[in-house]
């Protein structure tokens, strides 16, 4: 048997071979990552990214070249000076010992940004000494240079995708720059273009020796589209000046297409402090600024109690219903006693009131009759409320309605669901939910959906979706903004309303801010809110409200404002929405007093009594809806 | 009487296989060397593939010498090309020519020759005429000790210059148990290779602690009139100090790259850049290969230039990457069909001579393909050893090519034995 000794050994060896080739070929496949990454050297050229300029074709974002430091650390030599290096580029040495380690840490081979955009004067101190310091070199980028001071919530911004973003979207390289938020998100692949890739074979000692298999991976790079957006620059500055030193949000549409004319949030910051060497640091104290949150567009993400505009619904969903007409009337005693012990106080004059009067003197008692007798037609309160929360949806309450920024709320349109989780064991029925019909209770929206809400009552009974992109060079735009959406009210139930908030102008709550000769149609509001400040429930002050379209026939504009902590609607709210519509309509102002009174009128003192200044941390500034129906105090 | 002609009786299978091997090799020679830059032509001196090609095409005279010579003319000279051999080895001493930290070469003019390769074959020969001896019994330890001085007296004067090569020369002892050497000497060997890994991997207390366990097992398993505390005792103590002499041997007596070598085959070592750096390169570029690998001429790694020695010691690298794991198998089971056809021959031969000397050539061919894969795919420390009829070189090719066709030879001769 000794004969077998020799073929055995071979037998086993040979094994132990194929089974190791098997597993560095075939099952572990670092290698093969490893192998691209130290042959070949992918060069990027980035091309310039599209401009965005306004309905009008006025230029907002341009673009500026900025100039990257680029590490790769393997190749840095061992005896450059670092410290003239550091005094060039005005870091400290530690500042480079830990850019560096980060840079290592990520990868010695690969290169990544040392420092990030690097202004031409710097720059240019760099370029001429930049022999001396081998491993590092210097990527042109170009970087977004702003014309305009207003506007950041629309734009967003210009940010280094993270390592997040580049593990999932594999066109993103390690300091690659991507749009975040506003349009240079939600238009990133058209504006960004494509970068164009160059493969360069390099052998061990890290020359190149020419282009890889002769180019045939190489790509050219695309060019960013010019998009236009549909803001109007000078509506959309004009609504930022308006709300300096306010907290809250304008959205202004154009009825007839869904177009968005302005989206302005408050507080808000000029786009190009986040352009640059001090991005990162202006960038964080935006971040933390968690009181004023100049980063949250309130105009898309903020949801708030409607207040007395949704009223508007109440009235329509009654009508198409069926449950009043516009010679119902209720009495009201200045309040609505809606069970025993709950009594809803209101403002108006009190009496009969019918549709008309009630919607321009904002009659608690008319709407809450109303809403009750709609969710009381079925039998089932719960039928009442899926059959209600239905024409809410139609109106675009309750969903992100589908519009092209990236950010936004659904608001909240409460259905039989609703009220089971509120209420498991049942029972309840139109009385515990009637402050819905005053816009309290379980319904919120963002100032976007009010604004919409507005264009189907200019249109009587249709909307767009809104959007914010007008034109993009060489593409058609979305087909889903250009399909009408019909709402579930006929268009017949809509001249009563419209009429009764025409008269909100001419007689009721916001009489006082007439424009000669715009017809405006318009509704107050005031949204109670309450706030958790160390545990203990505490009432803020109220906010201000005003939706409102112009003109009354043929309508060019609807908008919604909102004022945080803004006493009532016609106190803020009003007055700016009025300003808006005349600006837009006009060019100019008629009214200097009130519009000098918005301008220069400010409500941080209204801020500051909450947070209390000092210990800011401890408050969150979250609206939230009142639950406690009787203690509801709605004013206009 | 049979057609007494060479060209009759010659295995072609074994030739046809040689072939094939020595082309792939220069298919891959010429990948791995071919520059990026220049389109030169095939027969360039100034390249390893021109070169290579030179050394093949002078092969064919050789092998025309190797079987025109008289077959009994290796039996009857085997003794005085063994001596031939030593004092070559030996003369290396004095007129070596120190290449890349190795003086394993004489140099003739422009080129250089390594005895070492030669020197194999010489081995053999003397050792099949050795025991085919009819006095020569195995079973006798006078003899085993002289068997033995055969394989080591060339083996000591190799090891300071070419500790690859003479690693090889430990396969002959699978030649002797073939012919009848008591099975202990290989258990020895392979205890003590055993031994000396788990030393260098575990603290020596647990080796020891290991190597107490297998002895207690072997007591408790033999008959119990045949227990032998004593002998027990002794073993145990001939492990423990051959661990605890493993760890002197490896702090002060290896030197430090051959310490390296372990370490990195141990997992020990990191540093990718320095000293694992072949190592590294070469997983990489046999890695990257898949299951096709990327195409004749189109290895990356190979292009790059990444993997050291990889015309030479590391061209089965360029296989991996280029042919992929398929590849690859071609490759071995070349060489297993090769190996194993020479088995066959050897064990029909008629003569103990050659019945031997075929043994041998099988052995070393293994050795040096199985030792020199394995370092490659990382499994062995690194350690140069070429792979037989494929690396670059004239010495290697033309020492493999003589090996082989002298049993070839033998082998078409055995008709004349009778």
């Amino acid at each position: 048997m000794r004969k077998v000794l020799l073929p055995t050994i071979i037998i086993i060896g040979t094994i132990l071979l194929v089974l190791r080739l098997f597993y560095l070929q075939i099952i572990d496949d670092t290698f093969k990552l490893k192998s691209e990454n130290n042959a070949i050297k992918i060069q990027y050229d980035y091309p310039e990214r599209g401009y965005i300029y306004d309905r009008h074709g006025k230029l907002l974002v341009a673009n500026q070249p900025s100039y990257d430091i680029m590490v790769i650390p393997r190749e840095i030599k061992k005896d450059i000076d670092i410290d003239e290096f550091c005094h060039l580029l005005h870091i400290t040495r530690k500042d480079y010992d830990r850019i560096l380690e980060k840079a290592i840490t990520f990868s010695p081979r690969l290169p990544s940004v040392f420092l990030p955009q690097l202004n031409k004067a710097e720059y240019a101190a760099f370029q001429e000494k930049i022999r001396k310091f081998p491993g590092f070199y210097i990527q042109k980028r170009s970087l977004r240079d702003y014309q305009v001071k207003f506007g950041a919530n629309i734009f967003g911004f210009i940010t280094q995708a993270s390592e997040k973003t580049i593990l999932k979207n594999p066109y993103y390289k390690s300091g690659d720059l991507l749009g975040k938020q506003g349009v240079e998100e939600s238009y990133e692949n058209i504006l960004r273009g494509v970068k164009g890739v160059k493969y360069i074979q390099k052998d061990k000692f890290n020359r190149e020796i020419g282009s890889y298999k002769n180019g045939m991976y190489d790509t050219i790079a695309v060019q960013g589209e010019d998009i236009n957006l549909t803001i109007d620059a000078t509506l959309q500055e004009y609504g930022e000046q308006l709300m300096i030193n306010k907290r809250g949000g304008i959205v202004a549409l154009e009825p007839k297409t869904g177009e968005i004319l302005a989206l302005v949030t408050a507080p808000s910051y000029d786009p190009a402090i986040l352009v640059g060497r001090q991005r990162s640091r202006n960038y964080t104290a935006l971040y933390n600024d968690s009181i004023a949150k100049p980063l949250y567009d309130r105009g898309l993400l903020a949801e708030y109690p409607p207040g007395s505009p949704f009223k508007i619904l109440t009235a329509l969903i009654g009508l198409q219903e069926g449950v009043i007409d516009e010679q119902s009337s209720f009495v009201c005693h200045h309040g609505f006693s809606y069970a025993r012990g709950r009594f809803m106080r209101c403002h108006c004059h009190g009496g009969a009131q019918q549709l008309h009067r009630g919607i321009y003197e904002s009659c608690n008692t008319y709407f809450a009759s109303t809403y009750m007798k709609t969710i009381n037609k079925y039998v089932r309160p719960a039928d009442g409320v899926d059959v209600w929360s239905r024409h809410l949806r139609s109106f675009g309450l309750g969903e992100f309605m589908g519009y092209d920024l990236p950010t936004g709320r659904r608001g909240k349109a409460p259905t039989s669901k609703t009220y089971k989780r509120i209420y498991p064991n049942g029972g309840w029925r139109s009385t515990a939910i009637v402050s819905n019909a005053i816009g309290q209770g379980e319904v919120l929206m963002t100032p976007i959906q009010l604004a919409n809400m507005m264009a189907a009552v200019a249109n009587r009974g249709y909307y767009y979706t809104p959007h914010i992109i007008k034109k993009i060079e060489g593409q058609k735009i979305d087909k889903k903004f250009t399909t009408k959406h019909m709402t579930t009210v006929d268009r017949k139930y809509f001249e009563p309303v419209v009429a009764g908030l025409f008269d909100v102008y001419n007689l009721g709550t916001a009489h006082a801010l007439r424009v000669e000769g715009i017809d405006i149609c318009g509704k107050t509001g005031t949204a109670e809110n309450y706030a958790k400040i160390n545990g203990k429930r505490v009432k803020l002050q109220d906010h201000s409200i005003f939706v409102a379209f112009a003109p009354k026939d043929n309508p060019k504009i609807a908008l919604a404002v909102f004022v945080e902590n803004g006493y009532w609607g016609a106190r803020w709210a009003g007055p700016i929405a009025s300003l808006m519509i005349e600006k837009y309509l006009r060019g100019k102002i008629s009214r200097v007093d009130l519009e000098k009174r918005m301008l220069e009128g400010s409500l941080q003192s209204e801020y500051d009594k909450y947070t209390g200044k000092k210990e800011t941390d401890t408050l969150l500034l979250k609206p939230t809806a009142p639950k406690v129906i009787d203690s509801s105090e709605i004013e206009n | 009487m049979k057609n007494q002609s060479v060209t009759n009786n010659l295995d072609w299978m074994s030739v046809i296989i040689y072939g094939l091997v020595v082309v792939m090799g220069w298919l891959n020679i010429y990948s791995s060397s071919l520059s990026t830059v220049e389109n030169s032509v095939v027969f360039d001196l100034g390249t390893f593939y021109g070169r290579q090609l030179m050394f093949i095409l002078f092969t064919i005279p050789l092998i025309f010498m190797t079987l025109a010579v008289d077959g009994k003319f290796y039996e009857k000279f085997s003794v005085i090309l063994y001596g031939v051999a030593l004092l070559a080895l030996a003369g290396l001493f004095v007129f070596g020519k120190t290449v890349k930290g190795q003086a394993n070469w004489y140099s003739f003019g422009g080129f250089g020759i390594q005895p070492a390769e030669f020197a194999k074959a010489a081995t053999a020969l003397a050792l099949a005429k050795y025991l085919s001896d009819v006095q020569v019994n195995l079973k006798d330890t006078h003899r085993q000790m002289q068997a033995l001085g055969i394989i080591f007296l060339p083996m000591l004067l190799i090891a300071p210059h070419d500790p690859g090569s003479a690693l090889i020369y430990t396969i002959f002892m699978v030649v002797l148990y073939r012919e009848g050497l008591p099975p202990w000497y290989l258990w020895t060997g392979f205890i003590a290779a055993a031994l000396f890994m788990l030393a260098l991997i575990f603290e020596p207390w647990v080796v020891i602690l290991i190597g107490l366990a297998g002895i207690a097992f072997m007591y408790m398993k033999t008959r119990l009139v045949d227990r032998n505390l004593i002998a027990s005792g002794i073993v145990l103590v001939l492990i423990s100090g051959f661990v605890f002499s493993v760890d002197y041997v490896f702090d002060n007596v290896f030197k430090q790259h051959h310490r390296d070598r372990f370490n990195i085959l141990l997992g020990k070592e990191v540093d990718m850049r320095g000293i694992g750096y072949n190592t590294n390169q070469s997983e990489i570029a046999i890695g990257s290969g898949g299951w096709f690998g990327k195409g004749f001429l189109e290895g990356t790694q190979t292009k790059g230039g990444f993997v050291p020695e990889q015309h030479t010691d590391y061209i089965f690298t360029t296989v991996g990457e280029e042919w992929g794991f398929l590849g690859s198998l071609v490759v071995i089971a070349l060489f297993l069909g090769l190996i194993f056809r020479i088995i066959y021959l050897a064990e029909r031969q008629k003569t103990k001579f050659s019945r031997v000397y075929g043994y041998c050539v099988a052995s070393i061919l293994f050795m040096h393909f199985f030792v020199n894969i394995a370092m490659v795919v990382g499994i062995f420390p690194t350690i140069g050893v070429p792979l037989p009829f494929f690396s670059y070189g004239g010495s290697g090719l033309w020492g493999f090519t003589i090996l082989l066709f002298i049993f070839l030879k033998m082998d078409a001769n055995k008709v004349n034995e009778w």
